[in-house]
C-alpha cells in the first residue's frame, strides 16, 4: 500500500479520522492525488428551504461527493459533514448522495465498475425539510440495493455523531460496514429513546451504557457491522480497501431474513443485556447459511 | 438570520479561489473567489478595483462588529476578491482566523 501523500511535515503516529471534516475524510480514503469533487461549494447548490426558516445555508449543503480511485479502481465517495445541521439529510444533500450512487449504478450496468463508499455521519432526516428529506433517503436506499448487486457498497460510521434514523437503515443495507469504537448505529438516538420511553428504559446521559448498546464495538461483536477500526485515517482507508477486496457477499445482511428472525427469537426483551445480545447475534450461532463471500 | 454586504477598495486582481470552514456551531464558512469585475481591466486601473463581502449570519444585530473585523482584515488584504461568508455564530477571533486561512489557501492556489 502506498503511503499517504499528506503535506504534513511532522511525523504523526496516527491521524484521527473523526477529527477530519467531510471533504478531508473523502480525500483520505481516495488514492493520493485522485480526489476530484463534484458539485463543490462553488457550485452553490444550497438548500432552498433553510433560509425560509431563518437558518444559514452551507454552500455544499453539508455533503461532499468526490470521484477518485481506491486501490487504483474508480470510486465515488459521499461524505456527510456532521458539523452542519448535525449531518442531517436535506433535499439537496440527500439528492447529491442518491445521484452519486445512481450514476455509479449506471456505470456498473455498462460494465464499468465504480466503487461506492458512503461516510455516514448523520442524525437522519433534516427536520426542516421533512418529507423531501425522507423521500430522498428512500432514493438512497433504493440505489444502494440496486448497486450492491454489481459491487460492494461500503459504509463507514466513524463518529462522533453516529448514524441514526432513516440513514441507519441505509447503512444496514450496505454490503460492508466499517465502524470505530466511537461510532454509533441505531434507529433512534438515546435522547429520543429516553424522551419517548422514559429514563427507566435508557438514561441518555449514561454514555458508557449508550456505547455498550449501540457503539461500534457492540455492533461488530453482534454481526451488525463488519470491521472495527481505530480512529486512524490509515486504518479506515485500509478497512475500506479490504472490504472491496472481499467482493460482493453471497447474501447481504438484509437478505438473511430467517437468520435474523432466529437470532431475534433468542432475545428476551425483559432480560436482554449487551452481552446476551452479542451472544444471540454472534455468527457462530447462525443456523442457516453462514455469510460467505464470493471468490 | 441577517444579510450584510460590504465593499472595500482593492489594489490587485485575484486569480484563484478557496473554500474554508464549515457552517457549524461557533464556526463559519468562507468562499473566496475573484470578484466578478476584477481582471477586466488587467490591473491597469487599480483605483476601479473593489472587493465585495457578503455575510449571511445566524446572529442578528452585530453589523457593527462585522464592519470592525472586516475593516481590520482589509487593512492588510488588498485583493479584489468576492468573499462570501456563511456564519453560524462565530466569534470575531474565529472570523479573523478563517479569513486569514482563506487568503492563505487562495494564495497557494488550492482551489479544491
Amino acid at each position: 500500500m502506498s503511503a499517504l501523500a499528506t503535506p504534513h511535515a511532522a511525523p504523526l503516529l496516527r491521524e484521527s479520522f473523526i477529527e477530519l471534516p467531510a471533504r478531508e475524510r473523502a480525500r483520505s480514503l481516495l488514492d493520493a492525488g485522485s480526489f476530484r469533487e463534484l458539485l463543490g461549494p462553488f457550485d452553490r447548490i444550497e438548500s432552498p428551504w433553510l433560509p425560509l426558516q431563518g437558518v444559514v445555508c452551507q454552500a455544499d449543503d453539508g455533503c461532499v461527493i468526490a470521484r477518485g480511485t481506491i486501490d487504483g479502481e474508480p470510486a465515488v465517495v459521499a461524505a456527510i459533514e456532521s458539523a452542519f445541521q448535525g449531518g442531517s439529510i436535506g433535499e439537496v444533500s440527500g439528492s447529491k448522495i442518491a445521484a452519486a450512487l445512481e450514476l455509479a449504478l449506471r456505470d456498473c450496468e455498462r460494465g464499468k465498475i465504480v466503487r461506492p463508499v458512503v461516510l455516514f455521519e448523520t442524525g437522519g432526516v433534516r427536520l426542516q425539510e421533512a418529507n423531501l428529506g425522507l423521500a430522498v433517503i428512500a432514493e438512497i436506499q433504493a440505489a444502494i440495493v440496486a448497486l450492491r448487486r454489481h459491487v460492494p457498497v461500503v459504509g463507514v460510521i466513524a463518529g462522533m455523531v453516529g448514524c441514526f434514523g432513516g440513514m441507519s437503515l441505509a447503512a444496514a443495507l450496505c454490503s460492508y460496514l466499517v465502524m470505530t469504537r466511537q461510532g454509533r448505529l441505531g434507529m433512534n438516538g438515546p435522547e429520543v429513546i429516553e424522551q419517548e420511553a422514559g429514563i427507566d428504559e435508557l438514561d441518555a446521559s449514561d454514555r458508557r451504557r449508550v456505547w455498550q448498546l449501540i457503539g461500534g464495538e457492540q455492533r461488530v461483536a453482534s454481526s451488525l457491522a463488519d470491521q472495527l477500526v481505530d480512529d486512524d485515517a490509515q486504518a479506515v482507508r485500509a478497512a475500506v480497501q479490504s472490504a472491496f477486496g472481499q467482493g460482493v457477499p453471497a447474501a447481504h445482511r438484509s437478505e438473511q431474513v430467517d437468520t435474523f428472525l432466529q437470532r431475534l427469537a433468542r432475545i428476551d426483551p425483559a432480560s436482554v443485556t449487551p452481552a446476551s445480545m452479542r451472544e444471540a447475534f454472534s455468527e457462530q450461532f447462525a443456523h442457516s447459511q453462514p455469510r460467505k463471500e464470493q471468490a | 438570520m441577517e444579510h450584510l454586504t460590504f465593499d472595500y477598495p482593492a489594489q490587485r486582481a485575484v486569480t484563484t479561489r478557496a473554500h474554508v470552514g464549515v457552517v457549524g456551531s461557533g464556526d463559519l464558512e468562507v468562499l473566496l473567489s475573484p470578484a466578478a469585475d476584477s481582471g477586466t481591466n488587467s490591473g491597469t486601473n487599480a483605483a476601479a478595483m473593489t472587493a465585495h463581502v457578503v455575510v449571511r449570519t445566524s446572529v442578528d444585530g452585530y453589523g457593527h462588529i462585522w464592519k470592525s473585523v472586516l475593516d481590520r482584515f482589509f487593512t492588510r488584504y488588498d485583493g479584489a476578491a468576492q468573499i462570501e461568508i456563511n456564519d453560524f455564530g462565530a466569534t470575531p477571533g474565529v472570523v479573523a482566523l478563517r479569513l486569514a486561512e482563506a487568503v492563505e489557501a487562495a494564495e497557494q492556489g488550492d482551489d479544491a
